[in-house]
């Protein structure tokens, strides 16, 4: 056996390395941009294949021509969507449903965070638990109970909420107060409590504490908070898919699918086109409340 | 402005007794300083009279009126926290006037007790800016300038000058005392640091254990404390403990700290002590400023004696020097040009007018 140990007994002989550190740290920025580029181009590949094939006609995507270039670039795609009413229509609906869930989530998660990571009662700390544990209960799991519960609620009180657009507004939730609620613990559990004993003894109720001082000090994981609701309401496809049907009531994701699939025809251009289109508002949302997700508004708030 | 009053408090958590019964009447206009070890029970205790505490038993009065059940907005009280707790999205003057505007004042009103406050506390330049734009010494004043103009019944300090630096610290304690000699206003200030105890109080509450070991004016604190523990806590460096044993021969009392070392003591102090047990396990307590350098002429109640130091400590305007009695590491402070080195043995006078004899099991002060 060869020891590849090698015993310096030269010692001081030995050159030393200095500025060992500022090595480490340049090797550790290399591999961090290695891997940023290849996780950049493996994320930006689709969507610039949606690009490119959005501004073909249907004759050159099936052409067996080079997928990776426009020969004849058009803008039939989007004009024929632009202007279809079906489409407009799953758009409009989409922008319901995201709008009114995430106002509902935020009406439901923020007063509901305040009060479990705030108000100290019997249970408190458990309930927080138990929210978070329902996060983690897949959704794929709860669609057919409720499905069913509609369906039995439908018949029970002759209400049908089956196959409209609102009956998402009670789904979604399910989905995003959880999480919503859970980051928001999150974000007031680092405000520091004397600020809140502060309002307090200023004269403010719970409510005026909650709106006056935890709302816009907590205003970044707010807005994380919300993007997160329109996201997840503007990108869901599993439940609208089981419970809306008819194709006004269709949200963008589902309505892409069922009016652009027929039987065995694929229209490849006008559904990465309709993808593309609606994949903008999330980007858009993202684009505007960035920089307020990034600002550090606690900053200053206590020591340091 | 108010009087407070704590009658039998007990605070309970769980299993813990954090105060173990607390009974203190502060006078109205007092500024009065909790001062103890951390967790002793101090911050509970003005959290209690604050309402961010429940009380478990006992009673909690200001202006006379019981206030155990009222909620903190309602008892008219202004608390200064450790870490500012400034709202950090509000503006100087907003952070001041918050509590106002919650209560709806006239705006007038509201400008001109912002103002007078901001005149009072120096930051009136600083009056448009984000807490997060000010140091930490502006930022207590900010916090401060916020229960001024509430105009409250009392101030309740948490440790408000521990998050500064030494020298700020100082600054803001004699802005603090000023505050108080303006407004005027009932005080209670908790804080560990014995010499901010003894600067700003009126009297003085040193808390250990959840008990009051001893309430009183600074001097007295120092000058009678009534155990151990209070002699050991307030005075820097602290008061040696050093054991020994009283003895009598030929009607004389003296104590015994070593075998060579006993002192006679004054007649003063002799009677004093005529009732103790001869037998009884005690400590001598002595404050370093009390035993000097030696004398060239002997002053009454002055004793000599030997000492080798361990170490001396300058300090430019005294010198501290340790050395070791039977394993006990005692402190004195000397003149600078006494000579004191490290090693070299040193005459010593020990001021026997203003030693402690204390009970060595029940740690009382005799």
């Amino acid at each position: 056996m060869t020891s590849t140990v090698v015993i310096d007994k030269a010692g001081p002989t030995r050159k030393v390395k200095y500025g060992s550190m500022s090595r480490d740290r340049a090797w550790a920025l290399r591999w961090s941009y290695f891997f940023l580029t290849l996780f950049a181009m493996f994320s930006l590949v689709p969507p610039l294949y949606m690009l490119i094939t959005s501004l073909k006609g249907s004759a050159e995507i099936s052409a067996a021509t080079n997928p990776w270039w426009v020969f004849h670039p058009t803008l039939s795609n989007y004009v024929q969507l632009l202007t279809s009413n079906q489409y407009l229509r799953f758009f409009l609906n989409s922008a319901m449903v995201s709008i009114f869930v995430v106002t509902i989530t935020m009406l439901i998660s923020v007063p509901a965070a305040f009060a479990l990571s705030r108000m100290k009662f019997w249970g408190s700390a458990t309930l927080a638990t138990g929210v978070f544990l329902t996060y983690l209960i897949p959704d794929t799991l709860l669609f057919l109970p409720l499905f069913k519960m509609f369906a039995l609620f439908g018949d029970l009180t002759g209400i049908q909420l089956l196959n409209r657009w609102y009956v998402l507004l009670i789904l979604y939730p399910t989905l995003t107060v959880p999480f919503c609620t859970w980051i928001m613990i999150g974000y007031f559990a680092s405000i520091p409590k004397e600020l809140d004993e502060a309002a307090i003894i200023d004269g403010a109720s719970w409510f005026q504490t909650l709106t006056r001082i935890f709302i816009p000090v907590a205003l970044p994981g707010l807005i994380a908070a919300t993007i997160f609701a329109f996201t997840v309401s503007w990108a869901q496809f599993l439940y609208p898919l089981v419970f809306t049907t008819s194709t006004d009531q269709l949200v963008l994701p589902v309505g892409i699918i069922t009016s652009l699939i027929k039987g065995d025809v694929f229209n490849w251009g006008q559904i990465m086109t309709g993808a593309l289109l609606g994949a903008a508002p999330p980007l858009i949302i993202y684009a505007f409340l960035m920089d307020y997700y990034i600002a550090g508004l606690t900053a200053g708030a206590t020591k340091g | 402005m108010a009087e407070v009053n704590l009658r039998r408090v007990i605070k309970r958590y769980d299993e813990v007794e954090a105060v173990r019964g607390i009974d203190l009447d502060i006078a109205d206009h007092e500024f009065v300083v909790l001062v103890g070890p951390s967790g002793c029970g101090k911050s509970t205790t003005l959290r209690m009279i604050a309402g961010l505490e429940d009380i478990t038993d006992g009673d909690i009065m200001i202006g006379g009126d019981v206030v155990n059940d009222v909620p903190p907005k309602d008892r008219d009280i202004a608390m200064v926290f450790q870490n500012y707790a400034l709202y950090p999205h509000m503006t100087v003057a907003e952070n001041m006037s918050f509590g106002l505007r919650l209560k709806h004042y006239p705006k007038a009103e509201i400008t001109s007790r912002v103002t007078e406050a901001a005149r009072m506390l120096d930051i009136t330049d600083l009056i448009d800016r984000k807490p997060k734009q000010l140091s930490g010494g502006q930022r207590q004043r900010v916090a401060m300038g916020r229960a001024i103009v509430r105009n409250p019944k009392v101030f309740l300090f948490d440790e408000p000058l521990s998050n500064l630096d030494a020298k700020l610290r100082v600054q803001m304690r004699i802005e603090i005392k000023k505050v108080h000699q303006k407004v005027r206003t009932t005080t209670v200030y908790v804080t560990h640091d014995q010499v901010e105890a003894m600067t700003l109080a009126d009297r003085v509450v040193v808390m250990n254990h959840g008990r009051i070991e001893q309430i009183g004016t600074p001097n007295d604190l120092y000058h009678k404390p009534a155990t151990r523990f209070v002699a050991g806590f307030i005075g820097s460096p602290a008061m040696n403990f050093i054991p020994c044993r009283l003895e009598e021969a030929a009607g004389k009392l003296s104590v015994r700290l070593t075998d060579r070392i006993a002192f006679p003591l004054p007649p003063a102090r002799a009677v004093r002590y005529h009732s103790v047990p001869r037998n009884e396990k005690l400590l001598f307590g002595i404050r370093p400023e009390h035993i000097t350098e030696a004398r060239p002429q002997p002053e009454p109640g002055f004793e000599m004696f030997d000492a080798v130091p361990d170490v001396t400590e300058p300090m430019g305007m005294e010198t501290l020097v340790y050395f070791t009695l039977e394993g006990t590491q005692v402190c004195a402070r000397v003149n600078p040009n006494a000579g004191a080195r490290e090693g070299a043995p040193l005459r010593l006078a020990v001021d026997l007018n203003n030693m402690h004899l204390l009970n060595e099991g029940t740690g009382v002060v005799l």
